[in-house]
């Protein structure tokens, strides 16, 4: 900082995407400062997913050997729930093998403090505790944030970039997008359990140190969403996740969801004897590939959740790639010492060629169908396990009665065109 | 100009405190620390002295490495260097050793104070005894309990208001001297987005046993006479009385209970 409080680039929030770029900008030669709202970084977070290699490992060659990780992902889960039974299935991948491995899982309290450390290492000037919450303009231009009254809680620089969550309150002073409308979020509840790790390995069948994402369907009372079981090291990241307008629409509390979800007969035996050590809650934002705005203006670009830059399930490497693209752009930028909307345009240029853009694209064809077919999140997992459980279950009725049966529920409640249709419009979904 | 010495405690956050009821212990495991409230209204009238009269705001605390944490907020107020006394030899010190190793180290880095800044007391003990004993140690005189101070750095004097019982006292006194401030002194700042930024240059001079010298027995718990023989939460209040019916039934019946109990005639 110079006396007059300036720096080459300003980045709001210490998250994956502010410090990705903060750190791309400083490796860069710029000066960068990285303001952060919470104590610290990553005390405002309520992620408990699965961190992807790719794109850390290009920002931080064998990030795994230091960072603070929970457990190496090998088992991708996936269930199809009713009200009480539930399909579950497993691939069970890189399970015999060695580092690198595809994912971690990792609690974001710890591993965005060492990120943002490894970022101060590069030279940038981290503050904790600075709540940003307004940007200066200057002629049409961006020029600096404020973060109370006074010269003294003003910092400029030629850039800002807005990293600061998905109610980014910068990107809507900036006029590049509005607040969240409850079709374009979901909200997440999470509990984090406590259990010993020999547990956690032997109720998911995993070796030392291996983990298990599971995603469930079919927990939401047919509105678009669903359910999680994370694994950490000495934890499980259990939650519920709804779109906001489907929440309201289905007039329960959250807590409530999220207790239905631990009490499922598919659920409950992970978690059973665990001490719930904290309970949390989170907007996502869902707004697929039609949701993001611009990313740029003069003198400011967005990364990450504030530009609605996220997939669910993933997120966090999202978040990641946008930040290094936009510090990649800001690079480019200083080097023609030109920060106009014109210059930073590179960044949407660069993200549309993108894995980001160009996957929220592609699960965008389903976006719609997920947010209006009630048939997807309700009807579907209830029919599957229902005649899953018509069929399995023996009791002297012949097996061909009962696929008999089974066609015709399908033919009453759904229909083969009717279900092609659907698969079709949801063709997005698939992982 | 005047030079002072703020003296500081990061202390558990007594509002997320439990007692184990089985061992009657503090449970200090996963309660987040703070800077002691007292402490913050220290720093704000050093921090207003300093913008007043000039001069230099140094920062000292005793605590493992942890509170570094404290000290660098107090920066960020404006203080303008900390020193962290952090070694084993240091812990389960009371009052007296804590007085003794904070004059230590006034004498040894800051001796040309003017002035001395307590908080009141600690929330986690609130015995309030550290800040007199260090101006006893260091032979300057002290007034405690401070809720209003005016400097007159060309007298060398301070003018305080005290707070006692039922009245305000108000004491002028030769510099330098150590005061115990308490709250009402002043409403403590929010730190600035560019103080916060300079403090990350600012130094938090981290000092050890070794470093400071002395007398190893006037330490920790080698130096601290005191002993605790019990620690319990207080007893739950009983449940009061209540009564019910009309004004003058009510009041007649709670005249005959206060003289029962004889706490009227």
């Amino acid at each position: 900082m110079d006396a007059e409080g300036k720096f080459d680039a300003i980045v709001v929030g210490a998250g994956p995407a502010g410090t990705t770029a903060a750190l791309t900008m400083a490796r860069g030669g710029m000066k960068v400062a990285l303001l952060e709202r919470g104590e610290y970084p990553g005390a405002k977070n309520v992620f408990g997913g699965v961190l992807y290699r790719w794109p850390l490992e290009e920002i931080i060659p064998k990030f795994w050997e230091t960072a603070p990780l929970e457990r190496q992902i090998v088992d991708h889960r996936f269930m199809v729930m009713s009200k009480d039974s539930g399909l579950l299935l497993s691939f069970k991948v890189d399970g015999r093998g060695k580092a690198p491995y595809n994912g971690y899982t990792a609690i974001r309290a710890k591993f965005d403090k060492w990120y943002a450390s490894k970022a101060e290492e590069a030279g940038v000037t981290l503050a904790t505790s600075a709540v940003v919450d307004d940007i200066i303009m200057k002629d049409g231009k961006v020029v600096g944030v404020r973060a109370g009254p006074g010269i003294e809680n003003e910092l400029y620089a030629d850039l800002v970039i807005a990293a600061d969550g998905v109610n980014s309150g910068l990107a809507v002073r900036a006029g590049l997008r509005e607040p969240p409308s409850p079709d374009q979020v979901a909200l997440g509840v999470k509990e984090v359990v406590e259990l010993p790790a020999e547990a956690i390995e032997a109720r998911f069948n995993l070796r030392k140190g291996e983990g298990t994402r599971m995603e469930t369907m079919g927990c939401t009372h047919g509105k678009m969403g669903g359910g999680f079981v994370y694994t950490n090291a000495n934890s499980l990241s259990v939650g519920v996740v709804i779109l906001l307008s489907h929440l309201m629409e289905l007039k329960m509390k959250p807590y409530e969801l999220l207790d239905e979800f631990k009490a499922h007969p598919s659920i409950e035996p992970f978690i059973e004897g665990g001490k719930a050590k904290e309970y949390s809650a989170h907007l996502i934002p869902e707004a697929g590939y039609k949701g993001v705005p611009r990313l740029y203006r003069d003198g400011m670009m967005i990364a990450g959740d504030a530009a609605y830059l996220c997939s669910y399930p993933e997120g966090t490497n999202l978040a990641m790639a946008s930040g290094m693209l936009a510090g990649k752009a800001a690079l480019h930028a200083k080097k023609n010492n030109d920060f106009s909307a014109k210059t930073l345009s590179v960044y949407h240029e660069m993200m549309n060629e993108s894995y980001v853009i160009k996957e929220m694209k592609r699960k965008d064809s389903s976006h719609t169908a997920m947010l209006n077919n009630p048939r997807i999140f309700g009807l579907y997992p209830d029919l599957i396990n229902e005649i899953l459980a018509d069929v399995l279950h023996v009791n002297g009725e012949t097996k061909t009665a009962k696929h008999k049966r089974a066609k015709s529920k399908f033919r009453d409640k759904v229909g083969l065109l009717r279900a092609l249709r659907d698969a079709y419009s949801t063709r997005g979904m698939a992982p | 100009m005047v030079n002072s010495v703020v003296c500081v405690k990061q202390v558990p956050d007594v509002a997320e405190l439990r007692i184990d009821p089985m061992t009657h212990n503090v449970i200090r495991e996963g309660v987040p620390s703070i800077l002691n409230p007292d402490d913050r209204i220290g720093i704000e009238e050093a921090v207003r002295i300093k913008e007043k009269h000039g001069g230099r705001i140094t920062v000292l605390s005793m605590g493992p490495p942890q509170a570094k944490a404290a000290l660098f907020e107090c920066l960020t107020m404006g203080a303008d260097n900390a020193i962290l006394l952090s070694d084993r030899a240091f812990a389960a010190a009371d009052t007296l050793a804590t007085a003794y190793t904070l004059a230590r180290a006034i004498k040894k880095y800051r001796n040309d104070f003017d002035l001395i800044i307590c908080g009141r007391r600690a929330i986690d003990a609130e015995t309030g005894q550290t800040g007199i004993q260090i101006a006893e140690q260091l032979d300057i005189p002290h007034v405690a309990y401070v809720k209003n101070v005016e400097l007159f750095p060309e007298q060398r004097k301070v003018v305080v208001k005290r707070e006692v019982e039922d009245h305000i006292e108000t004491i002028e006194a030769p510099l330098p001297i150590l005061l115990g401030v308490m709250e009402g002194l002043n409403k403590p700042r929010l730190a600035t987005l560019r103080e916060i930024i300079r403090s990350k240059n600012k130094e938090i001079k981290v000092v050890n046993v070794v470093e400071l010298g002395g007398d190893l027995n006037l330490y920790g718990l080698k130096g601290s006479p005191t002993w605790v023989a019990k620690v319990y939460p207080p007893p739950p209040k009983a449940g009061g009385i209540i009564k019910s019916g009309g004004t003058r039934e009510t009041v007649t019946e709670l005249v005959k209970i206060l003289v029962e109990k004889k706490l009227i005639n």
